[in-house]
């Protein structure tokens, strides 16, 4: 199948000091110099097929979400390319970046931030649509967007409503509707059920699922919940601290899930059987913090397995089985 | 057990310009000492306010209409404000959702944590900086002396839910209510918590009401489940019983709505439909709506709770039945 995105090495780095007086420290009786810099995504690579859901799980502070905005360039890439349908997005500018932003939505993480309080519903749908072109008058849009609310479980007569006037989920149904509202062909899905109630985003994962059916969509989809993730996705790259540590098919690392950090997880989901807590070990500690980062292997602080040299040596990425890669010294 | 807490016909109404929310009607249940019960439900039906009823940190519009909510033999509606404030924190106490709001920025944690004991214990200064490290042992947070002089944003998440649970067992309290307590939590942390929390359940033999939405988190943590739906209570009962013998069809729409991560399923189950209007309620049985079972007597006729079971109560006029019963 062909690759809808392609990202190769891609870095993502925030400098917390402003200006260069601002590295500038008095120290110990002299002056040193200090660079604070947040090391947010720490040279990852995936490909995304044409129709294949790609998820990538992580706790907070891993770089989800950062990736995804540096993807679809909200935030500039500083380093690696990033490839969509072939081209090289990485350093276009604006302009240029329009036509590829009708193709490359984004439903995001928060409801309460990502809307326009002082927008009706019915105009947030309309106005990308008016601006991208897919509809050709004002008319055509508001019919459109009517179709769309409906689609994503909202009411005709809600479409004259204020964000305010809605619920979480309700709004986070709205930011959907945005998403498709320009027909797009890839969507950055950040989070897009954590706020919402289970038997609602149980209705929108399978929305997400209609519409990739529908429409023949890829997506991007980011979450923190495992279950989910397992149930949408068909390739997922499992994040900590801005590295991917483990990727491959759902049942590679649902049934064969290698890195200490992937068995981790599983063992922290609460289970409906009752016993998964109580059994598991868990493990100790809290991701480390981006702007040191550790030596050696992110994860060593916390492995149970660690080795020496996992304190010394970043592992390379191997490839256990066929498309199934690890970053880990066990393997 | 002995009942350590009795709610009998609770109802919370709010007023406003638009119309009367019955955000808890008509709502009886009863914890035992030492019990973990869990609280689920979807937002808005009524799971924290039913919490915050318990302790009365109901605000205008809301109002506690009608009721009783015995607590170790006193009818907490009867007290005063004054009376209730030697309840709140010291026999019952509350853990918030959020971390990042629920701790005062602008005081150190041994500030906060003092600040209960102060009120609430006859110790004098030196006696409560060391209950204060000790309780911060207790929750596992190193070095506690030093990190007493720590203000809530040197602590990541769920160190401070971690601090918030210190503070709310500093006063040896009888009940704990647990709002939400790892909703903010990844999934790593979340488990670290709940560990914490059914150990210090435990350990001090303190009941836990256990509010939150996600079913999985109540099967692991709690002895019993309450399932809210639109302020009312539609089924409770022992937590295996409720997960694998459930007989409400909104108990079996939220358990079939969750992805299993250990089976597969190609499309996931829904209930139809979206939570009513608050404002506007259906007649009869409010699930009647969404519900697949819905005959004429559930449009007109609202159900009782009746019990089904050994301590298992439904409230429905079509309870599901599995086959081996």
């Amino acid at each position: 199948m062909e690759k809808i995105l392609s990202v190769n090495n891609l870095e993502q780095k925030f400098d917390l000091n402003r200006g260069i007086l601002d590295k500038i420290k008095f120290r110990n009786g002299r002056f040193i110099k200090e660079e604070r810099i947040v090391n947010a995504v720490n040279d990852i690579s995936f490909d995304i097929k044409q129709r294949e859901v790609f998820s990538l799980v992580g706790e907070s502070g891993c770089g989800k979400s950062t990736t995804a905005r540096t993807i679809i360039k909200l935030i500039e890439p500083k380093g690696g390319t990033v490839k969509f349908k072939g081209n090289n997005i990485t350093n276009i500018s604006g302009n240029e970046m329009l036509k590829y932003r009708k193709k490359m939505q984004m439903i995001f993480q928060d409801p309460y931030a990502s809307l326009n309080p002082r927008q009706k519903v019915i105009d947030i749908l309309v106005e990308p649509m008016l601006f991208h072109k897919v509809a050709n008058n004002l008319q055509e849009a508001r019919e459109k967007a009517l179709d769309i609310l409906e689609k994503v479980g909202l009411r005709p007569e809600q479409a004259t409503r204020y964000p305010h006037q809605f619920s979480g989920g309700q709004r986070q149904r709205i930011g959907i509707a945005r998403a498709l509202a320009v027909e797009p062909e890839f969507i950055i899905a950040d989070e897009p059920v954590s706020a919402l109630d289970v038997s609602i985003q149980a209705q929108i994962l399978n929305l997400l699922m209609e519409l990739k059916d529908e429409f023949n969509f890829s997506y991007l989809f980011i979450a923190h919940d495992l279950s989910v993730v397992k149930h949408i996705s068909d390739n997922l790259g499992v994040m900590y601290l801005g590295k991917i540590v483990e990727k491959g098919s759902k049942e590679h690392i649902f049934n064969n899930s290698l890195h200490p950090y992937t068995k981790a997880l599983f063992s922290a989901i609460p289970r409906l059987s009752g016993t998964n807590l109580r059994k598991s070990k868990g493990i100790e500690g809290e991701i480390p913090s981006p702007i040191s980062l550790p030596s050696g292997c992110f994860f060593h602080e916390r492995c149970p397995y660690m080795k020496p040299i996992c304190r010394e040596v970043m592992p390379e990425e191997k490839e256990v089985e066929k498309d199934h890669f690890v970053l880990c010294h066990l393997y | 057990m002995n009942k350590l807490l009795e709610v009998k016909g609770l109802k919370t109404y709010f007023h406003t310009f638009k119309g009367t929310v019955k955000a808890v009607d008509n709502v009886s249940f009863d914890i035992h000492e030492g019990e973990i019960l869990g609280v689920v439900g979807e937002s808005g039906g009524g799971k924290s306010v039913t919490g915050f009823s318990v302790i009365r940190l109901i605000d205008e519009p809301g109002q506690i209409e009608s009721g009783e909510i015995i607590f170790n033999g006193t009818n907490l509606l009867k007290k005063s404000e004054s009376e209730m404030n030697k309840v709140r924190g010291k026999e019952i106490s509350m853990v918030f959702q959020d971390p990042m709001t629920s701790l005062n920025p602008v005081y150190t944690i041994g500030e906060q944590m003092d600040e209960v004991l102060l009120l609430h214990e006859k110790l004098n200064k030196h006696e409560r900086r060391n209950r204060c490290i000790e309780l911060l042992k207790d929750v596992g947070i190193s070095n506690p002396e030093s990190r007493l002089k720590n203000y809530p944003h040197q602590f990541s998440g769920g160190m401070r839910q971690r601090v918030v649970i210190a503070i709310a067992l500093a006063a040896n309290p009888k009940l704990i209510i647990a709002d939400e307590p790892t909703t903010a939590l990844d999934v790593t942390i979340q488990s670290q918590i709940l560990k914490l929390m059914k150990k210090l359940v435990e350990e001090h033999g303190v009941a836990l009401m256990l509010i939150t939405h996600d079913l999985a988190v109540v099967s692991e943590m709690a002895d019993r489940i309450n399932v809210m739906y639109c302020g009312k209570i539609v089924e409770s009962g022992y937590t295996r019983e409720i997960i694998e013998n459930y007989t409400h069809p909104y108990t079996e729409g939220l358990l079939n709505s969750i992805p299993d991560i250990d089976k597969d399923k190609s499309k996931l189950n829904t209930i139809p439909g979206i939570v009513p209007n608050m404002f506007d309620l259906p007649k009869g049985c409010n699930f009647s709506p969404r519900c697949k079972n819905c005959q004429d007597i559930c449009l007109e006729k609202e159900p009782k709770l009746t019990e089904i079971g050994e301590n298992h109560y439904v409230s429905c006029h079509f309870p599901l039945r599995k086959e081996a019963n």
